[in-house]
């Protein structure tokens, strides 16, 4: 058994142990991006790590988001395995010809004859009072692609043991990290070496009433909606799908049909966004022991305001989904 | 002689330059065979002949290794070839059928082949050039000693991503050539309503070198791509080369009417005057290093090697439906 004393870790301090160790364990991985080397990003999430690895490893590059992307194709297709920095998800709009018309296809057109293995990091979030260009939550945008796998953790310890499965995976990985969460989010980390595999579901609390499907930063949401459902007698179960593709169907389903009721929260747009689909998959998977519609919650359909009061509107909180839960299990 | 033709020539054995004769040759046939399936409605989808332009992926895939890595584009049958790979395997990906490169999953714009070097031919115009840079990336980062070459249109110019990852090749002097192919018409257009300035200013802008070579002449498209490459894998940085040149059919072989775009008379004088195989050929007999017998015998070898390839692929059959959803994930 490896040693698993657990220690506490910042969001951002998990992250850059992922790549730490993967990049001491294997010397193909490399990271490119804006100012990713001795600024350790504006997060200062990869601070660090250009001191232990150097710049022949940790690669700062140019304003030029679909150029060092498509860099990053053409390297994995060639024997290395670059991570990607994308400061502001916002700024994935740039990639998008690099990695949906061309990292997603390319295993495919060439019949498995060259693969993609490439992690391309961003971030997701509002609530920074950014404006409308740094606070969108995209992520929905690439599950769309088949052939991207799409990864969305909530807490230190699952974004460390996915972020090392994400690099040692073959293919094109888009790897989402809620930037409030960077510094503020702190969680139990393991010490010893471990990976979480992709596609694989997380109940981070267990209940009986009602399944609040959450991902990322609407997973405190969720814990904190869940609390206070707690103080009316309402059991709530919070269930973290972690990876949007590869998806957990089965966790999903089958903690909709113990509960007979489900909410699904995410950050991104609600309309025809992941919420849409995850909702579909719990009604089709559990509709005859549902006592009610599946409901969705996401982020308004603006563009995300830059006045305290309109962005704090557009973002799901614990208040709207604890009112909406009491509804949904008073109704039957 | 001008100064280019001696230094090809140096550069040129007689071997090499009968490989290059029939490299070519090998490529117009090739395009034979598919106008061909395509008017006889065997192929699917679309056909971007590259006849005309020979001298450039001969002359250019003559100077690289089999390992170098190659980017091509919609009209990529010219550069998959000439960087080795095989007819039957080609016109079976044309058909769509199982014995393709691609399993038949990628067809003629997306032929790619790891053996050779191949990362692919790109159907988005200027796609590939952040791979063909990252494959230079990849070489400078493992030291192994690989080149790789990006073929582009013209049309390609307008694209902003060449102007970032020419950039960032210089900067980070990243073993790549970067070759444009002006055949004067961006699909319908002419070149000089899409381009503004200078073609070659635009490499130079970032401190990339720059030449430009007549791309009918396959010596001297060898001899120019042979000192970049050469200079790119000693460690120099990327290069650019600009290769002027015509493409004799339509955009697509559906595309027939032309004339509201470009005259007979213009295609007829590229094609009579400044042909590649033609003129190399001629200066073939000229210096002695052939005779006209041989030339029309390797031509019917190459036209039954063609033939054969093309008989191989309608035989071959579809793939299995099950493959629909294999290769999504590797
Ligand atoms: C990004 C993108 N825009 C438009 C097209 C449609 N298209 C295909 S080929 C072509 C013209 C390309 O011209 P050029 O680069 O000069 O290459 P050529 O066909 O002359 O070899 C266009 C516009 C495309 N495939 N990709």
């Amino acid at each position: 058994m490896p040693e698993t004393t657990d220690r506490e870790l910042t969001f951002a301090q998990a992250v850059r142990e992922a790549l730490a160790e993967e990049m001491r364990h294997d010397s193909r991985v490399c990271i490119l991006g804006e100012d990713v080397a001795e600024a350790g990003t504006p997060f200062k999430v990869l601070s660090g790590l250009v001191e232990e690895f150097g710049t022949n490893r940790v690669f700062d590059t140019p304003i030029s988001e679909a150029g060092f992307t498509g860099i990053a194709v053409g390297a994995a297709m060639t024997g290395i395995r670059p991570v990607v920095d994308i400061m502001f998800g916002d700024f994935l709009t740039l990639t998008m010809d690099q990695m949906v018309n061309q990292a997603a296809k390319i295993h495919y057109m060439s019949g498995g004859k060259w693969k993609v293995p490439m992690v391309l990091r961003t971030t997701l979030g509002a609530s920074r009072r950014s404006a409308a260009q740094h606070s969108q939550s995209l992520h929905a945008w690439l599950c769309h692609v088949p052939g991207l796998k799409v990864v969305i953790p909530s807490t230190p310890a699952d974004a460390k043991g996915l972020l090392k499965t994400a690099i040692r995976d073959e293919n094109p990985i888009i790897f989402f990290e809620d930037k409030m969460m960077h510094h503020k989010l702190k969680g139990l980390v393991p010490t010893g070496e471990y990976t979480i595999p992709l596609g694989v579901a997380d109940i981070k609390r267990v209940g009986k009433d009602i399944t609040l499907v959450a991902t990322s930063s609407m997973v405190q949401v969720a814990l904190g909606a869940a609390d206070m459902l707690a103080e009316i007698g309402i059991s709530a179960e919070v269930v973290d799908p972690r990876t949007l593709w590869p998806l957990d169907e089965k966790t999903l389903i089958d903690s909709a049909k113990k509960t007979s009721r489900a909410i699904v929260i995410d950050e991104g747009y609600g309309r025809y966004g992941v919420t849409s689909e995850l909702a579909s998959v719990i009604s089709e998977g559990a509709f005859y022991d549902l006592d009610g519609p599946v409901l969705r919650m996401g982020a308004m359909h603006v563009p995300i305001p830059f006045s305290p009061p309109l962005e704090d509107l557009t973002v799901p909180t614990e208040k709207m989904l604890f009112d909406a839960a009491k509804k949904l299990c008073s109704k039957s | 002689m001008t100064p280019q033709t001696a230094e090809a020539i140096n550069t040129f054995s007689k071997e090499l330059a009968l490989h290059a004769y029939r490299q070519m040759v090998r490529i117009r046939m090739f395009e034979e065979q598919v106008n061909e399936l395509y008017t006889r409605a065997l192929m699917p989808g679309l056909a971007h002949l590259y006849s005309g332009e020979e001298a450039i992926a001969v002359g250019i895939c003559e100077a690289l290794k089999k390992e170098d890595y190659v980017t091509s584009t919609h009209r990529g049958h010219g550069h998959c070839l000439a960087k080795g790979a095989t007819p039957n395997l080609m016109f079976a990906e044309l058909l769509g059928k199982e014995a393709g490169y691609c399993h038949g999953k990628g067809g003629s714009m997306h032929i790619a082949d790891p053996a050779t070097g191949n990362l692919g031919a790109n159907a988005i115009v200027g796609g590939s050039m952040g791979i063909a840079t990252g494959a230079a990336f990849s070489a400078k980062y493992l030291n192994n000693g690989l080149v790789a070459v990006c073929f582009f249109g013209e049309g390609a110019l307008g694209q902003g991503l060449l102007y970032e990852v020419l950039n960032i090749a210089q900067l980070w002097k990243l073993p790549v050539i970067y070759v444009c192919e002006n055949n004067l018409y961006n699909e319908y257009t002419h070149y000089s309503e899409t381009t503004a300035g200078d073609i070659c200013a635009r490499a130079t802008a970032f401190g990339v070198k720059a030449e430009s070579v007549d791309g009918q002449d396959v010596q001297a498209v060898y001899s120019k791509a042979k000192q970049l490459i050469d200079a790119a894998r000693a460690g120099d940085g990327p290069a650019f080369l600009l290769c002027n040149t015509y493409r004799y059919t339509g955009h697509h072989v559906g595309d027939i009417n032309r004339d509201y775009y470009r005259t007979k008379q213009e295609e007829q004088e590229w094609k009579t005057r400044r042909d590649p195989i033609l003129l190399h050929g001629e200066r073939l007999l000229q210096e002695g290093l052939t005779d006209k017998a041989t030339l029309d015998a390797l031509e019917s070898e190459v036209r039954e090697e063609m033939k054969a390839a093309v008989e191989f692929a309608i035989a071959a059959p579809y793939p299995a439906l099950e493959e629909v959803e294999m290769h999504v994930y590797a």
